[in-house]
């Protein structure tokens, strides 16, 4: 289980994003959505520990993650961010790998290079190995990010515990294919019971699709925590996002929210 | 060292230790005399054994050449790993090892020296200028880092850092130009010298303690190769991947500045050797840091064994200042390089 408690970063006297108690059980997917500057980014960076908070604490399965050793915690928490740029030439394939480097010292092993071919299989990406990263398209990036991602944490702790996957906007840059192909392998991914997975997206209808659980943000702060259908209702969206959705059912019985 | 799926990278290292051994063999035998193989067989063996070697010719060889030619090797090793490791840092392709401000610092301190020594009249000894050097460059550094560290929560302290080592350089270059300013002829003459470079001044003892710092220096950067591959993607990815990396700037700093504050210190101001290695390593071969910290030492190493040698050979039995060689000889190479290869950065 991640779970934060009294979370709160500041920027100067601006609070980004803060929150008092919330906690994410593992085998389920978590979705965070809100408006611009809600602070849902911000969430994701505290959570994963690779932004230290202005104040509050997090943990991961009830180990306060300050104690955790940078790279005790990398073994079993990977964050996939919205972008990521390299200035220099460095192959697809290096890079996945880098998800291994808190795994091994010296060389890769075998299984840390059948890891890298099982998660560029998984995420597509297995075909832009040889290729220098910087010529990859946005969403080639994003398939070769998501399975260095991948990489860190493929395989169940030997100690076991949970593993840990946090997504910041990670589609970004795919289209409407690779968005929903990317949130069934996310899905696949997360409902594992030794996984524990948060992200942050802004297709709210992909949220509702999707997610186990949705957690609505606002100015900084939670505004509701819940199963999909009860958060993303049109009274709650239209109050955070200021423009009201209405509900549309499809010829296949599934419901839309469609804003217009 | 090397990953296993990456012959490649391998091959081309073997090649490069190749072609130092070639360019090193060809720097010991031409220079303002000229030795013959067995000339520099006996002088070698005779240094082996400990003994003095009969000729003058042997001694010039055993005491001058020689020296000279396994400090131009550590020297080059210094200055190709330190603008690797800076470039890695900072990721940023333009940073040169004197980035932080630790050539800069060594000049201002030899600056002092050549100003200060002579107008109070001291003669402290050979090691006063390589020691004010070093000190000026360690404290230089010391100086930019201090100013950088900030508690400021969110803010790219590797940006702060660089951007203060440009102010600190600046600062540093106004000293050296005030100094040369107020310098009477020989001291303003020593100056300017002493930032072009020269290898003229190598013994055994200077190479012994330059040596030490370079094999101690390229042996822990090769330990920074997997964390610098990891702050490719930024900080926070690198955070994410288990790379402390406050621990990390700090780490690397110490020893880019321990190799370049020690070279410069015993063979002034070199420039360009340290932005352009990275460079055509990474043209070569992609931008893996296991491939370029070992393969920046050997191209680095042979790169200044070549510049001295063109040093020497050009103006027989006068020689050039070696910083100009790098840059007259690199520039156009650097330039065409980055020009006809797709390079992408």
């Amino acid at each position: 289980m991640l779970a934060a408690t009294d979370l709160e970063f500041r920027a100067g006297a601006r609070v980004l994003a803060a929150c008092r108690s919330v906690a994410f059980e593992p085998g389920r997917l978590h979705l965070i959505a809100g408006p611009n500057g809600a602070g849902k980014s911000t969430l994701i960076k505290l959570l994963a520990r690779i932004q230290a908070p202005s104040a509050g604490r997090v943990f991961y399965g009830g180990v306060d993650a300050r104690t955790l050793d940078v790279r005790e915690l990398a073994r079993r928490r990977a964050v996939l961010s919205q972008a990521v740029d390299v200035v220099f030439p460095v192959s697809s394939r290096e890079l996945v790998m880098m998800g291994r480097y808190p795994h091994f010292t010296g060389r890769p092993s075998a299984a840390d290079e059948t890891v890298c071919d099982e998660v560029m299989a998984f995420s597509e990406a297995d075909a832009l190995g040889r290729q220098s990263y910087g010529t990859l398209s946005g969403g080639e990036k994003q398939r070769v990010n998501f399975a260095r991602a991948l990489a860190q944490v493929w395989r169940p702790l030997p100690g076991g515990g949970c593993r840990y996957l946090l997504l910041d906007e990670p589609l970004t840059f795919l289209d409407i294919r690779h968005q929903i192909e990317f949130m069934r392998k996310v899905r696949s991914f997360a409902i594992q019971p030794d996984v524990v997975a948060v992200g942050v997206v802004h297709d709210l209808s992909l949220a509702a699709r999707f997610a186990d659980r949705v957690l609505l943000m606002n100015r900084g702060g939670v505004v509701a925590e819940g199963a999909a259908a009860d958060v993303l209702t049109p009274a709650q969206l239209e109050e955070v996002f200021g423009i009201r959705p209405r509900i549309a059912r499809d010829e296949l019985g599934e419901t839309h929210l469609v804003f217009a | 060292m090397i990953a296993s799926r990456d012959p490649a990278g391998r091959t081309i290292l073997v090649a490069l230790a190749l072609v130092m051994l070639a360019v090193s063999l060809v720097s010991i035998r031409y220079g303002a005399i000229d030795f013959t193989l067995e000339q520099m067989l006996s002088a070698m063996l005779d240094l082996a054994g400990g003994r003095e070697p009969a000729t003058l010719d042997g001694r010039i060889f055993a005491q001058i050449r020689l020296p000279r030619a396994v400090m131009c090797l550590a020297v080059g090793a210094c200055l190709g790993v330190g603008g690797t490791l800076m470039q890695a840092l900072f990721r940023n392709p333009i940073v040169e090892p004197g980035l932080v401000g630790t050539s800069s610092g060594a000049a201002l301190g030899s600056a002092l020296y050549f100003v200060i020594g002579s107008t109070l009249g001291l003669n402290p000894g050979p090691w006063a200028l390589p020691a004010a050097a070093c000190l000026g460059g360690i404290l230089a550094t010391y100086l930019v880092f201090a100013l950088a560290e900030t508690r400021v929560e969110g803010r790219s302290s590797i940006v702060l850092l660089l951007l203060t080592g440009l102010a600190v350089n600046a600062l540093c270059l106004s000293g050296i130009g005030f100094l040369s300013y107020i310098a009477r002829d020989p001291q303003a003459r020593s100056i300017i010298f002493w930032n072009l470079g020269t290898m003229s001044g190598a013994d055994w003892t200077s190479v012994l303690l330059v040596g030490t710092v370079t094999v101690g220096g390229v042996a822990l950067a090769l330990r920074f190769a997997r964390p610098l591959n990891a702050l490719m993607l930024g900080e926070q990815e690198a955070l994410a991947l288990g790379v402390d990396v406050a621990r990390l700037k700090r780490a690397v700093l110490a020893v880019n500045v321990a190799m370049v504050a020690v070279a410069t210190a015993f063979t002034g101001v070199i420039g360009f050797v340290g932005l352009i290695v990275p460079h055509m390593l990474r043209i070569a071969h992609g931008a893996d840091n296991r491939y370029l910290i070992a393969g920046s030492a050997l191209l680095g190493a042979s790169l200044l064994t070549v510049a001295d040698l063109v040093a020497r050979l050009s103006l027989r039995p006068a020689e050039l200042p070696i910083g100009i060689v790098t840059s007259v000889v690199g520039v156009p190479v650097f330039l065409s390089l980055l020009r006809t290869r797709q390079y992408v950065f």
